[in-house]
């Protein structure tokens, strides 16, 4: 069975791709399962600009607090020569990672600022990371700012990052856009290499016992791919970067369909977390066997087969499927 | 030869970087004001730093200063070069181990920042009782006199050491030289080299204990032989001046500055001559310069080599013309013939025969001033036909008179000196700014610098006053700037309280940080700023600092802004120079810690500028408002007369005759001190109040307090005091009511209450029972309503169900306003304690923390009830407090036994019935103790009628019981500190006094490091942490205080943690209490020192728990008689993994960004322990007990109120 597909230019394996994730892939070892599970790639979890800073905002305050004010203690911690605030663990861990593995090694980048965005991509990309995922996370709740400023960040901040490397950059994207099809394409536009569909914002929740909010970190369940599946479907065969569907994918069916939707890839993350990294061999093996009985030849064969553009209805992902829907269901 | 570069440090770094390059083993023990040398030396080694020979020095900390001397003895015995730093009571823990490495003829240096010595009072401040109580062990002792010679002096000491093979002790003044900040020419290690010869280090290496040549060194020696052994040593004695003497000579080829063993300045024919060692000299130097050029034929001796004391030289270092000298002691010894340098000044001139009119004189005792005024008044003295003898100088002795008058406007400074002076916050950076200010001068022109710094006797809202000097001249005035040029207040607060320009030059600038524009500021100051500035014609600029700041992304830190305005207006620089100076070091100093620090600050210099405005003084004064006493107008005559004179920073000015005798000090007299530090403070809500009182509980300064009262009080209240009726069912009953109240003036709005208050505003959750609001519009209403509130009578301890939060808070803190950090972690224990049993308690506090804010001058927070009954308190040392302790109980048990006994015999004349229920009377609560008092009471009027009316047996043992009667009401013992004490330098008192089976409370205060002398590591220290002595963080585990008092069985031992489980630690701290033998409760206490938000210091009590890191038990002896199993473990499962909890607090935090690498595998090793230590505990909860079925695990407790 050929399970090959290329994303963003890489030749892989196959199509499951461990997601950005802290507990999947902090530790190299974790990084070195996942391959031997079958993982085609993995993209490390996320280097967050904005913890560096205020990490090292935290260092200062916390440093000189209650310094200089009594005679017998002038400070509270030893001075070192230098401190570790850059990017330079992440980097460090992105070496290790690809001298351990030699499935591509696929950085991600949540930043704050546009030096940020660069310079860290720079350095990324020294450290021989083979692609880079731009996980832009921005929850815009300023009631003035309009949706094509929001965009416009977005658009500024890929084409920063297409300036300063050379390796590919995929977009992680949220799907909370008024028109995410023409975002994908001015993106795409952009050099954007490929898609990421889709990141899923924590959302707050409340805790009855304390009154307080709390983020609350769920994990995805099967139906969460319902969302990617459409918008990969819609998208494929109209852009020209890879797509990645990411999001609910918790069984070999759940590939399938996905990339039968139209996805090069799929990321597991939920799935990963739920039943440990070995979990991508049983999907592998499961999906072989699906496509065996199904007589399938290999994953391009599938790839988009169901694609707006190629399946039987391509209304069926538009509205007048909803309306069918809500028409016809009854309860159960 | 490498060159030789102008660095400014302080005298500590300058001692530190020349003994770390010379030593090859070094042991260290944090004692103030020598803390910082050790400190260095850890940290240099951590980094990998190299001694001359190409080798990192091993720095070992001990648990005591007598271990690091003992360890350096023994590493000095196999061939090292070792040394170590210490000062005060920790010199004096070394004197054994200094005989001995003296008697066995062993070269070291021991450095020295010479320090008062405690007596009547401890004092962390310079003078020379502790090195003078060493004189007598056979050591070299080599005195320095400011940064530069203390660097130099330090090597010179070295080489002589190592040639003669005598130990030598360097010193040099606590403070003045250890903690100035000058200007001063770094040796190479080319120069260390050339000084060190290596033959001696090998002949050193030589003589060492080795199997390989073994011999046997420190034999018992009997009357025979002792004393011829003992004189074998004279010889080496009588070279040492001559070797160090040539060290100097070589050092000033080497170097260039020459050093006597004795040097003279002053006039070639001087008559009148002062001789003195330490910093003093430099005032000293300073005024017989002026006083020269004046016409006086004066001069100086300033004694370098102390001990041995070379009468030839001494005497050949004064011209011929002298006919009279004034030897000037930094030390006290009563009883003595004389202060030791004026003794041995007095032998030498004998013995040399030079006919001499000598006197001795005391000054500078613990830091105190010692100017040029004095210097002259000290040679006036010898002017006299009389001089008087054994004088005191700086001080007025009006009791045996024994002070010299001194004119303090003389002054003597070069008018070419430009003198600043600095009134900041800790918490504003003032210190930090003028340090890098002096940097930015000292290291940038030709100007000498110099910098010394005055801290306040508070942990919170501390004062610090900055004293800088610049000028083209080798600047020696080592005392405080009287003569500003420049004065900048970056504090608007202190405008109210504090004379701000008395210390201003004429013609002078004054820079003040207020929120006031340049047109209204003149407004706003009290009438003595603005009369002085008109008398003055002082220049005065404004600037809104805080502003800039906030604007900038500073917060609160106002340092660069000052700075900046400070070159901008002095003229000390050119103001382009300078800026671009200031950037420049900014980006030096913040650029580790990452570009936005950096960007902030210099956005900081670029605000500045256009914010800065001169004020149009009018030409009379207009302001009608005085400045406000320091302490209550209605505080007893004392307060007001003594403490308040120190709260108004006029203690120099108080006479000797208003002083107690013995050091013993008025108890609650911090409530006469309205400090007004809180910016912000709580303000309750009844309506949303559910009156649990936790808020009370966790207040570290009992300045929000409850009280349940019957509504007819009301009757006098303020219209905007707030209560509410009374919600616990027994207070309902009789509708009594409740409220909540701030002290406005004393809280430091450390907002630990609002963190630790579980109730929330239903309407709106952002808002809770008690709400910060801004102080100064609140403040006089609210102060209104305090007082109010206090005289509200206190609820009848007896009707209080102590086991309940809510009731027991009601109870009336015994510890109040304490000089605490803001949020301290430690203090709500210690008030807790004074709540429970503070009309009986009597407390033995170990050095440190606890003991400075509970005991440093000039308020006291040990309160007293309305009764006059209160905690007893004393401090006698760091290392012996358990054993203290112990010393309480021994003389309560046995008074109270007297007491017993006398009661007995005389009971046909008291009465069977009053005498059978004081003997067997039940003390166990509240009413038990209450009835006592008062059949004691009784007691007490039967013998004083006894003592009128009795026979003579009756009236002898009426007497005598009348002594000890009240030792018939319980007393309560409290043995206190933090873990410095408990686990390390009083640990085997500890763990002695646990031993004697003597009921007595331990509480430790645990803050898992030694928090009074600045973050160094303790054995109580965690894994991982950064700590000082620990800066790559600790390898190794924290010691098991706890598991080591379970192992004798009959100890009650508890660990608590207030901000986990509060009800646990009240439900510990009664048992303790009651239980008739040894106990120990071990208090996790948040820190300053851990790097945290100490607004929600309980927050992380509580993520230590819930991560295993901090265990949660009780053993109780007395369940074992019942048959269980004596250990009961209270903390549930860990609901965090360890490093959640650990990534919290920068201690733990900054490894991770200091060493990565170290911090991933410490961590992990962490979670083991922690894994471990909980297995055990519960595997020891869970035995059954001895004798007895097997039980289940004893179940955690279930908390009475909700948690924090």
């Amino acid at each position: 069975m050929n399970l090959t597909t290329t994303y963003m230019g890489l030749k892989l394996r196959n199509p499951l791709v461990m997601s950005a994730c802290q507990a999947l892939s902090e530790e190299v070892d974790n990084i070195k399962r996942a391959e031997d599970a079958g993982a085609s790639a993995v993209v490390l979890y996320s280097l967050f600009e904005e913890q560096l800073r205020a990490d090292a905002e935290e260092l200062n305050e916390r440093t000189t607090a209650g310094t200089e004010s009594f005679a017998e203690s002038l400070t509270y911690f030893p001075e070192p020569s230098a401190y570790h605030l850059g990017p330079e663990g992440y980097l460090k861990h992105v070496q290790k990672a690809k001298a351990a593995v030699k499935i591509p090694i696929i950085a991600s980048l949540n930043g704050c600022s546009l030096g940020g965005w660069t310079d860290f991509a720079k350095k990324i990309e020294q450290a021989g990371a083979d692609a880079l995922e731009l996980n832009i996370y921005w929850i815009p709740a300023d009631m003035d700012l309009p949706g094509t400023a929001v965009e416009q960040v977005y658009f500024n901040i890929l084409k920063a990052v297409k300036g300063a490397v050379k390796i590919p950059v995929s977009v992680k994207l949220s799907a909370r856009f008024s028109n995410i099809a023409n975002v994908v394409k001015k993106l795409d536009d952009a050099g954007a290499n490929g898609f990421s569909l889709f990141n899923r914002f924590y959302q707050p929740d409340i805790d009855l016992d304390t009154l307080e909010v709390k983020p609350k970190i769920l994990l995805s369940t099967p139906h969460a791919m319902r969302l990617p599946l459409r918008w990969v479907a819609i998208l494929r065969g109209r852009i020209k970067a890879s797509l990645a569907g990411t999001g609910g994918i918790h069984s070999a069916e759940d590939v399938i369909k996905m990339l039968m939707a139209g996805a090069d890839i799929t990321m597991l993350c939920s799935a990963l977390l739920k039943h440990g990294i070995p979990y991508f061999h049983t999907i592998e093996t499961e999906m072989v066997r699906w496509m065996e009985e199904h007589e399938y030849e290999s994953v391009k064969q599938m790839q988009g087969s169901m694609s707006q553009i190629e399946c039987p209805d391509p209304s069926t992902f538009e509205r007048a499927q909803y309306v069918r829907a809500v028409t016809t269901y009854r309860p159960a | 030869m490498s060159q030789r570069k102008f660095i400014t440090m302080d005298g500590n770094e300058a001692v530190a970087n020349v003994a770390v390059r010379v030593n090859e083993v070094i042991a260290i023990y944090p004692i103030t004001p020598s803390s910082n040398m050790g400190e260095w030396a850890d940290q240099w080694a951590s980094e990998g730093m190299k001694n001359i020979w190409g080798t990192i020095p091993s720095v070992v900390e001990m648990q005591s200063e007598g271990g690091a001397s003992g360890a350096i003895h023994g590493a000095l015995q196999t061939g090292s070069l070792a040394c170590t730093f210490t000062a005060s009571q920790g010199l004096l823990l070394m004197i054994p181990n200094m005989y001995k490495i003296a008697g066995e003829l062993t070269p070291t240096v021991f450095h020295v920042t010479a320090r008062c010595i405690a007596s009547h009072a401890l004092s962390i401040f310079g003078d020379h009782s502790d090195v003078m109580a060493i004189r007598q062990t056979g050591w070299g002792m080599l005195s320095s006199n400011s940064v530069q010679e203390a660097h130099d002096f330090a090597l010179i000491a070295q080489a002589a050491t190592l040639e003669s093979r005598v130990p030598f002790l360097h010193f040099f003044d606590g403070f003045r030289t250890s903690h100035e900040v000058a200007k001063m020419e770094m040796l190479t290690e080319d120069d260390m080299r050339a000084m060190i010869d290596y033959e001696q280090v090998l002949a050193h290496r030589q003589r060492a204990l080795s199997p390989d040549r073994p011999v046997l060194r420190g034999t018992a020696q009997n009357p025979d032989v002792f004393f011829q052994a003992r004189e074998t040593v004279n010889p080496f004695y009588a070279k040492v001046a001559g070797i160090t003497q040539k060290a100097m000579d070589k050092f000033s080829k080497i170097v260039g500055r020459q050093y006597h063993l004795f040097d003279y300045v002053g006039a070639p024919d001087a008559e009148r001559v002062i001789v003195a060692m330490g910093s003093g000299c430099e005032a000293a130097h300073e005024a017989v310069e002026h006083m020269i050029k004046q016409g006086e034929k004066v001069g100086l001796v300033k004694v370098r080599l102390f001990r041995p004391f070379e009468a030839k030289h001494f005497i050949a270092a004064l011209p011929a013309s002298v006919k009279s000298i004034a030897v000037l002691d930094r030390t006290k010894e009563p009883g003595g013939a004389g202060e030791p340098l004026y003794q041995d000044c007095i032998t030498a001139a004998h013995e040399e025969g030079r006919s001499l009119k000598i006197v001795g004189g005391r000054y500078g005792l613990s830091s105190k001033e010692f100017t040029p005024a004095m210097v002259k008044a000290v040679f006036d003295n010898l002017k006299t036909a009389q001089p008087k003898n054994h004088f005191t100088i700086g001080i007025n002795e009006d009791v045996t008179h024994s002070s010299l008058d001194y004119d303090p406007s003389y002054t003597t400074e070069s008018p070419k000196v430009v003198s600043a002076l600095f009134y900041g916050l800790g918490a504003d950076g003032t210190v930090g700014a003028n340090k890098n200010s002096i940097k930015i001068i000292g290291e940038n022109t030709n100007n000498s610098a110099q910098g010394y710094f005055v801290y306040d006797s508070k942990k919170s809202g501390a004062m610090t006053v900055s004293h800088l000097r610049f000028g083209p001249e080798q600047i020696r005035s080592t005392y405080l700037v009287t003569q500003a040029n420049f004065v900048a207040c970056h504090q608007t607060v202190f405008l109210e309280r504090y004379d701000m320009l008395q210390f201003t030059k004429p013609g002078g600038v004054f820079l003040l940080n207020a929120p006031w524009s340049a047109d209204d500021a003149w407004n706003h100051l009290p009438r003595p700023t603005q009369q002085q500035i008109l008398d003055k014609k002082l220049k005065f600029y404004v600037i809104d600092a805080i502003k800039v700041a906030k604007e900038s992304g500073m917060g609160g830190r106002i340092n660069t802004v000052m700075q900046v305005c400070f070159f901008a207006i002095s003229g000390v620089l050119p103001k382009d120079e300078a800026i671009e100076q200031i950037k420049h070091s900014i980006k030096k100093t913040y650029g580790k810690k990452g570009e936005d620090v950096v960007a902030m600050n210099l956005k900081a210099v670029d605000n500045t500028l256009s914010n800065l405005h001169e004020v149009k003084v009018p030409a009379a004064v207009t302001s009608k408002v005085e400045l406000l006493p320091a302490v209550s107008p209605t505080a007893p005559k004392f307060v007001r007369e003594v403490l308040g004179e120190i709260v108004a920073t006029r203690g120099d000015l108080i006479p000797v005759s208003k002083f107690p005798v013995d050091g013993t000090f008025p108890t609650a007299t911090t409530q006469y001190e309205k400090r007004n530090i809180a910016l912000d403070i709580p303000v309750w809500d009844p309506a949303t109040c559910i009156q649990c009182g936790k808020c009370v509980m966790v207040c570290p300064h009992a300045t929000i307090r409850g009280k349940v009262f019957d509504a007819a009080v009301l009757a006098k209240a303020p219209a905007t005091f707030k209560c509410a009726d009374a919600r616990d069912p027994e207070w309902k009953k009789t509708a009594m009511k409740f409220t909540i109240q701030v002290a406005p003036e004393d809280c430091t709005g450390c907002g630990l209450c609002i963190d630790a208050c579980p109730a929330k505003n239903k309407a709106q959750t952002k808002l809770k029972a008690i709400n910060m609001a801004s102080q100064p519009p609140i403040r006089q209403t609210e102060a209104a309503n305090w007082d109010f509130f206090l005289s509200i009578p206190e609820m009848d301890r007896r009707r209080i169900k102590v086991g309940s939060i809510p009731q027991q808070q009601l109870q009336r803190s015994l510890f109040e306003f304490s000089g605490a950090c803001s949020g301290c972690g430690e203090t709500p224990y210690v008030k807790l304690a004074s709540q429970l049993f503070g009309d009986r308690m009597i407390v033995a506090n170990a050095t440190g923390c606890s003991s400075i804010y509970g005991g440093n001058l000039p308020t006291t927070p040990w309160a007293q009830d309305i009764n006059g009954r209160g905690p007893a308190w004393s401090n006698s040392l760091f290392e012996d407090n358990a054993e203290f302790g112990l010393g309480y109980r021994l003389t309560i048990d046995k008074l109270k036994e007297f007491a017993d006994e006398l009661v007995a015999a005389l009971a046909p004349k008291i009465g069977e019935q009053l005498v059978d229920a004081i003997v067997k009377a039940d003390q166990k609560d509240e009413a038990g103790i209450y009835e006592q008092r008062v059949r004691v009471a009784e007691l007490k009027g039967k013998l004083t009628r006894l003592q009128q009316e009795g026979d003579a047996t009756a009236k002898t043992l009426a007497t005598q019981l009348l002594g000890v009667a009240d030792y018939l009401v319980k007393k309560s013992v409290w043995i206190m500190g933090g873990d410095g004490w408990a686990y390390d330098i009083g640990f085997g008192g500890l763990d002695h006094v646990l031993a004697s089976g003597r009921n007595v409370n331990l509480l430790v205060l645990d803050t898992e490091v030694y928090s009074n002398t600045g973050g160094q590591c303790s054995k109580a220290t965690p894994r991982s942490a950064v700590a000082k002595f620990a800066a790559g963080g600790k390898p190794l585990g924290k010691k098991d205080l706890g598991m080591i008092a379970m192992s004798y069985g009959n100890v009650y031992v508890a660990s608590v943690a207030m901000g986990a489980r509060d009800e646990h630690t009240l439900r510990a701290f009664i048992e303790a209490e009651s239980y008739d033998g040894p106990s120990i409760i071990i208090a996790y206490s948040h820190c300053i020192a851990h790097g945290i938000n100490m607004a929600t210091g309980m927050q992380n009590q509580k993520a230590a728990v819930a991560s295993g890191q901090w265990l949660l038990y009780r053993y109780d002896p007395r369940r074992t008689a019942e048959g269980q199993n004596p250990l009961q473990l209270d903390s549930r499962k860990p609901t965090m993994p360890v490093e959640q909890y650990l990534l919290m607090e920068n201690r733990f935090k900054m490894l991770t960004k200091s060493n990565p690498d170290a911090a991933k595998e410490l961590f992990k090793l962490a979670q083991d322990d922690v894994n471990k230590r909980l297995a055990f505990y519960e595997y020891l909860a869970a035995r059954p007990a001895a004798g007895t079925k097997p039980e289940q695990p004893a179940a955690p407790v279930q908390p009475a109120t909700p948690a924090a």
